[in-house]
C-alpha cells in the first residue's frame, strides 16, 4: 500500500530585505503511513513551521513554495487551484496552531469556531457537528463538555484552549493533522494533561499526524518517527527509539546532549560564605496600598530567603506565579509593600530612587528579552561603556580596555565592539546583555529567564558561561526560570513559588529527594523525560479542579492530598523536613512521603 | 458583577462627557465675551451718545461682572431658555428651531451617502489589498484628504453651477417639492462634505480591517478552508467593528467643521450659517447657543466613538 503522505524535494523561498530570494526550506522529503505520527524537530528558524504549512499548500506572507511535490492520497497538493486548496484545508488536512490564544477569534464563541470547518465543507449539519464537538471535548478531557462551547476564548485557560483547538482540527475527521508546537506556550503541569489528551485521541482515532516541536522529550512521547531539521535541511530521519538511543548526525547528538543538561559545579557553597542578599517577609504587588498595608493586587506574599556569595539560587514556578515580579522588587523597580531586604548586611531601601549609586551598582537585572533590553541604535562598545562610566567614572582608553575585557569574559570576539545589536545573533545579544550587567561589577545578578528565548544548545552555552563567571568573580546569581531541568542543573539552592508564595526552599540535593511539597511533586512529575513511554507511566496528577474559590492554601484546588476543612480554612505552616528543605504545608513529612505516589526513579 | 463593571465604565465616560460639556460652556462664554466690538455700540451706530450706549448696555445686562452673566446664562440654558437675539429681539430658541432641521437634514444626507460608500470601498480595498484597485483607492484617498472643503465646494460651484449650469449655486430649501429639486439643492453641499470624510473613513476602515487580517486567527480560518468572503465577514469584520465605528463617529464629528464652511459657501440656511451671521452682527446669545450646539454634537460623537470601542471588545462584554 502506498504511503498516505509523500513529500519530496520540497523547497520554500522567502524574499529578504533587499528583495532577493533566499531559500528557507530545501529538499525536504519524507513519507507517512496512515496512523503514523511524524515529528519535525529543530530549533527556531530551522523551517519546521514552514515545512508543516507547506503540507497544506500554504506559505506565509513573503514566502513561496518554489518546488517539490506533496501528495496526500491521490491528490497532488502543490498543483491544486485556490478552490481546490480551500476544499482540502480543514477537511482533509487540519492545523493546530502554536498559540491557541491568538488563533481563536476573540469575538466569536468557541463552539462556532470549532464546528466551522464542518460547516464550510458541509460534512455535517450544525446539530451533528455540535454533537461531535461535545464528543471530542469529552475525549480531550475538557471540563463541562456540554457548556464550554458557549464561552468566548478569553474565558477558558490556555491549556483548555489548546485542547479546544485540537477538537477544532479533528471535527472533520481529516486524513492528516498538522500540530505546530501545540504545547510550547503551556506550563509543564498543563502540558502533561494536553499531551495525554492528544495522545489518547490520536490513538483512539488512528489519526495521522505531523507534530512540530523543538522539545525532544515531548516528541519522544508523541511520535513514531522523528525528522531533524536544521537551517531548512533534513539532517536525520528515523524511528523515535533509534534517534534517542543512537543519533547519527552530530547535530542530533548535540540536541540530545543539550536536552539533558549535566549538573554544573558540585552544588555546595561553603557554609561560611556571607549572605549577599537577605529577604525577610517580602510582600509586594500592584495597585495602591490597602488599609492593612498590603497592595490591592498582592502578587508576592511573605517571601523569605537569602543568597550567599558565589551561590546560585533558582526560582521556579508556573507562568504568573510572580517570578518576574520578585526580580523587579529586588531591583527596586517595584518597591515592596512589607518586609525587609539587606544587601551585604546593610538595609536595602525598597525603591530604586532611594538607593545610592553603590547599591544600584551591586544589584543588576538581566532580562529575558535581550532584543528589547539593548538600545538598537548604539554600538556594543557604547552599550558596555555607559555603565562603566556611570558606576566607576572611567572614560577613554581605560574604558575601552575594560569593554574588551568584558567581551573576553563573555567569550565574544573584540570585533563585535562596533556592531549594533541588530547585527548579532540571539545568543550573542544575550552575552552582550550579560556583559552589560557585569560592567557594573555587581555582587548579585538577577537573571529573568535568560535562556528562555534561546535554543537549547545556545542556552546551554550561556549557562556554562554563567557558571564560570560565578566561580571566577564570586558573583551571586538568582536564576528565574520555568524550566526545572535548567534550575536543577545550575543552582545550589532552589525556591519553588506557587501563586506568589514560597512553597518550598531547599538545596539542590534536597530537590532530588522525597518528600516534596505537593506542588513541587506535581511539577517534578510533569516534566517530560527523554524516553519513550514516560507519558503512559506518569501517574494522573491532577486532582479534580473545584470552582476557583480563595482558599487558605493557594494550592488547595489542585492538591491531591488536601485535608478538607483544614487546608482551605487555615494558612499552612512552614515546616522543616529532614532532607534539608522548608515546605509550606499542613501535611507532615511522614504523611507526604506515604501519600504521594512513589517515584519510579528520579532522573536528577 | 461583570455587567456592573461595564456599566460603571460607561457611566464614567458619560460623566466625563458632561464635565467636558461644562468646561466647553465656560470656554464658549469666555471666548464670545472676548470678541472685539460692543453690541450696544453696534446697535446704536456711531452717532449715539455715550449715555444712550451705557443705558442700552445696562438694559441688556452687559454691565454686570462676567461670572454673574455666565451663571445666569448657564442657568437659563438648563431651563431651555437661550435668551433673546440682541439684533431682532426674537427668542434664540425659535431662531435656531427654524434652522436646525435644515442642518440636520444636510448632515443626515451626508452621513447616509458617505458611510455606506466608505464602508464598501474600505472593505473591498482591504479584501483585495495590494491590487491595482487598492493602490488606486489609497492614492485617491490620500489626495482627497489633503484638499479642504472650501476648495471642493468652490470647485463644485465653478463646474456644476457656473460652467455646466446643472445646479444653482445658492441653496433654497423652501423650493424643494420633489426628488429632483431635492437633489438639485443637496447635491453640491453633500458632495463637498462627503469628499473628505469618505476618504477618511475609507482609510480607517481599510487600516482596521488589514490589521485584523494579519492576526493569527485569520490564518487559522484560511487553513480551515474559509474563502475570502467568509474570512472578511465572519472573522475580520466583527473584530474590526469597534475601530470602524470609532472611525465613523470621529469622521462625522469632523463633519461639523465642514458644515460651517459649506453652509457659508452655498448660503445654505442652516444653523452654521446662522452662527456665522450672528458673529458678524455681534449677536452674542445666538452665537453662544449655536456654539454650544456644535460642541455638544462634537462631544456626543466622540463619546459615541469611545463607547463603540469599549462595547465592541468581547473581553469587556463577556467576562
Ligand atoms: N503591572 C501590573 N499590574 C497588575 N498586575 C500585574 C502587573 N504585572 C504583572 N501582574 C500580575 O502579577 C502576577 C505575577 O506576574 P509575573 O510577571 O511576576 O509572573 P511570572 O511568574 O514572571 O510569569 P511568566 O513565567 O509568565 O513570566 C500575574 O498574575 C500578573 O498578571
Ligand atoms: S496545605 Fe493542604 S492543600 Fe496545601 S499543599 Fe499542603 S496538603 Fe495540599
Ligand atoms: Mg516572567
Amino acid at each position: 500500500m502506498a504511503a498516505l503522505l509523500e513529500v519530496s524535494g520540497l523547497r520554500v523561498t522567502a524574499r529578504d530585505a533587499s528583495g532577493g530570494e533566499v531559500t528557507i526550506v530545501e529538499d525536504v522529503g519524507f513519507s507517512l503511513e496512515r496512523g503514523e505520527v511524524l515529528a519535525l524537530i529543530g530549533e527556531s528558524g530551522s523551517g519546521k513551521t514552514t515545512t508543516a504549512l507547506a503540507l497544506m499548500g500554504y506559505a506565509r506572507g513573503g514566502c513561496r513554495i518554489a518546488g517539490g511535490s506533496v501528495r496526500l492520497g491521490e491528490t497532488q497538493i502543490l498543483s491544486l487551484s485556490a478552490s481546490g486548496l480551500r476544499a482540502l484545508r480543514g477537511r482533509r488536512v487540519a492545523y493546530v496552531a502554536q498559540s491557541a490564544a491568538a488563533a481563536f477569534n476573540p469575538s466569536r464563541r468557541i463552539m462556532d469556531q470549532v464546528v466551522e470547518s464542518a460547516l464550510i465543507h458541509g460534512t455535517m449539519t450544525r446539530a451533528e457537528a455540535e454533537t461531535e464537538a461535545v464528543e471530542l471535548f469529552r475525549a480531550l478531557a475538557l471540563p463541562q463538555p456540554y457548556r464550554i462551547g458557549q464561552r468566548y476564548p478569553h474565558q477558558v485557560s490556555g491549556g483548555q484552549l489548546q485542547r479546544l483547538m485540537a477538537a477544532m482540527a479533528l471535527i472533520t475527521r481529516p486524513d492528516l493533522v498538522v500540530l505546530d508546537e501545540p504545547t510550547t506556550a503551556l506550563d509543564v503541569t498543563t502540558q502533561i494533561e494536553v499531551l495525554r489528551a492528544f495522545k489518547a485521541v490520536v490513538r483512539q482515532r488512528g489519526t495521522t499526524a505531523v507534530y512540530v516541536s523543538h522539545d525532544l522529550a515531548v516528541v519522544a512521547q508523541m511520535a513514531d518517527r522523528i525528522l531533524v531539521l536544521r537551517d531548512g535541511r533534513m539532517r536525520e530521519v528515523g524511528e523515535t527509539a533509534r534517534i534517542l538511543a543512537s543519533p547519527e548526525h552530530p547535530y542530533t547528538q548535540s540536541l540530545l546532549a543539550a536536552a539533558a543538561p549535566r549538573p554544573h559545579g558540585d552544588g555546595v557553597v561553603p557554609e561560611e560564605a556571607p549572605p549577599v542578599l537577605e529577604v525577610r517577609g517580602m510582600t509586594a504587588g500592584y495597585g495602591s496600598l490597602t488599609a492593612g498595608g498590603a497592595p490591592l493586587i498582592t502578587v508576592l506574599r511573605d517571601i523569605s530567603f537569602s543568597i550567599r556569595r558565589g551561590a546560585a539560587l533558582g526560582v521556579i514556578g508556573e507562568s504568573g506565579c510572580g517570578k518576574s515580579t520578585l526580580a523587579r522588587v529586588i531591583a527596586g523597580l517595584l518597591p515592596m509593600a512589607q518586609g525587609e531586604m539587606s544587601l551585604g548586611g546593610e538595609a536595602l531601601p525598597p525603591a530604586v530612587e532611594q538607593r545610592d549609586r553603590d547599591q544600584l551598582r551591586r544589584v543588576q537585572l538581566v532580562f529575558q528579552m535581550a532584543d528589547t533590553a539593548l538600545n538598537p541604535s548604539r554600538s556594543v562598545g557604547r552599550i558596555l561603556g555607559r555603565p562603566i562610566t556611570f558606576f566607576h567614572g572611567i572614560k577613554g582608553k581605560e574604558c575601552a580596555r575594560r569593554v574588551r575585557r568584558l567581551l573576553d569574559l563573555v567569550q565574544l570576539p573584540a570585533s563585535v565592539i562596533d556592531r549594533l545589536p541588530g547585527e548579532l545573533s540571539g545568543g550573542q545579544k544575550q552575552r552582550v546583555n550579560l556583559a552589560r550587567a557585569l560592567a557594573a561589577e555587581p555582587d548579585l545578578i538577577l537573571c529573568d529567564e535568560v535562556t528562555a528565548a534561546l535554543d537549547t544548545v545556545v542556552g546551554a552555552a550561556i549557562l556554562d558561561l554563567m557558571d564560570g563567571l560565578r566561580k571566577e568573580l564570586g558573583l551571586a546569581v538568582m536564576f528565574i526560570s520555568h524550566d526545572l531541568h535548567m534550575v536543577r542543573a545550575v543552582c545550589d539552592e532552589v525556591m519553588v513559588l506557587y501563586a506568589g508564595q514560597r512553597v518550598e526552599l531547599g538545596s539542590r540535593a534536597s530537590m532530588a529527594v522525597e518528600p516534596w511539597h505537593p506542588y513541587t511533586d506535581l511539577l517534578i512529575r510533569s516534566v517530560p523525560e527523554l524516553r519513550q513511554g514516560w507519558l503512559e507511566e506518569a501517574a494522573a496528577v491532577r486532582a479534580p479542579e473545584d470552582a476557583a474559590r480563595r482558599t487558605a492554601c493557594a494550592f488547595y484546588n489542585r492538591c491531591s492530598v488536601r485535608i478538607e476543612g483544614i487546608c482551605d480554612r487555615t494558612a499552612p505552616p512552614v515546616q522543616a523536613v529532614a532532607k534539608g528543605a522548608e515546605i509550606l504545608c499542613h501535611r507532615g513529612e511522614a504523611e507526604l512521603l506515604s501519600m504521594l505516589p512513589p517515584r519510579r526513579r528520579h532522573a536528577a | 458583577m461583570k455587567d456592573f463593571a461595564l456599566a460603571r465604565l460607561v457611566a464614567m465616560r458619560l460623566g466625563l462627557g458632561l464635565v467636558s460639556l461644562l468646561l466647553v460652556s465656560l470656554a464658549v462664554f469666555a471666548i464670545t465675551s472676548l470678541l472685539p466690538g460692543d453690541v450696544a455700540q453696534e446697535l446704536l451706530g456711531q452717532a449715539a451718545t455715550p449715555e444712550a450706549v451705557a443705558g442700552l448696555r445696562a438694559s441688556l445686562g452687559l454691565d454686570q461682572p462676567g461670572w454673574l452673566r455666565y451663571l445666569h446664562w448657564l442657568g437659563a440654558l438648563f431651563t431651555g431658555d437661550a435668551g433673546k437675539s440682541l439684533v431682532n429681539g426674537q427668542p434664540v430658541v425659535a431662531l435656531i428651531g427654524s434652522r436646525l432641521p435644515n442642518s440636520l437634514m444636510l448632515a443626515a444626507a451626508t452621513a447616509l451617502v458617505s458611510v455606506p460608500l466608505a464602508l464598501c470601498i474600505g472593505i473591498t480595498a482591504a479584501m483585495w489589498r495590494g491590487s491595482f484597485y487598492d493602490r488606486l483607492v489609497s492614492t485617491l484617498t490620500v489626495s482627497v484628504v489633503s484638499v479642504p472643503e472650501f476648495l471642493v465646494a468652490t470647485a463644485a460651484v465653478l463646474v456644476f453651477a457656473v460652467h455646466l449650469r446643472w445646479l444653482s449655486a445658492l441653496s433654497s430649501v423652501s423650493s424643494i417639492d420633489g426628488i429632483v429639486s431635492f437633489l438639485r439643492v443637496f447635491a453640491m453641499p453633500v458632495l463637498s462634505l462627503c469628499c473628505v470624510i469618505v476618504a477618511q473613513m475609507v482609510r480607517m476602515t481599510r487600516a482596521a480591517l488589514i490589521d485584523q487580517l494579519r492576526a493569527p486567527y485569520v490564518e487559522m480560518a484560511i487553513l480551515k478552508g474559509a474563502g475570502p468572503v467568509r474570512v472578511i465577514w465572519s472573522h475580520a469584520l466583527p473584530n474590526a467593528l469597534g475601530p470602524i465605528a470609532n472611525a465613523i463617529a470621529l469622521s462625522l464629528s469632523y463633519l461639523l467643521g465642514g458644515v460651517i464652511i459649506v453652509e457659508t459657501i452655498f448660503n445654505y440656511p442652516g444653523i452654521a450659517k446662522l452662527m456665522v451671521d450672528g458673529v458678524s452682527t455681534r449677536d452674542m446669545p445666538l452665537v453662544q447657543a449655536c456654539a454650544m450646539i456644535f460642541c455638544a454634537a462634537y462631544l456626543f460623537l466622540v463619546l459615541a466613538a469611545d463607547l463603540c470601542a469599549i462595547l465592541s471588545n468581547p473581553r469587556l462584554r463577556h467576562r
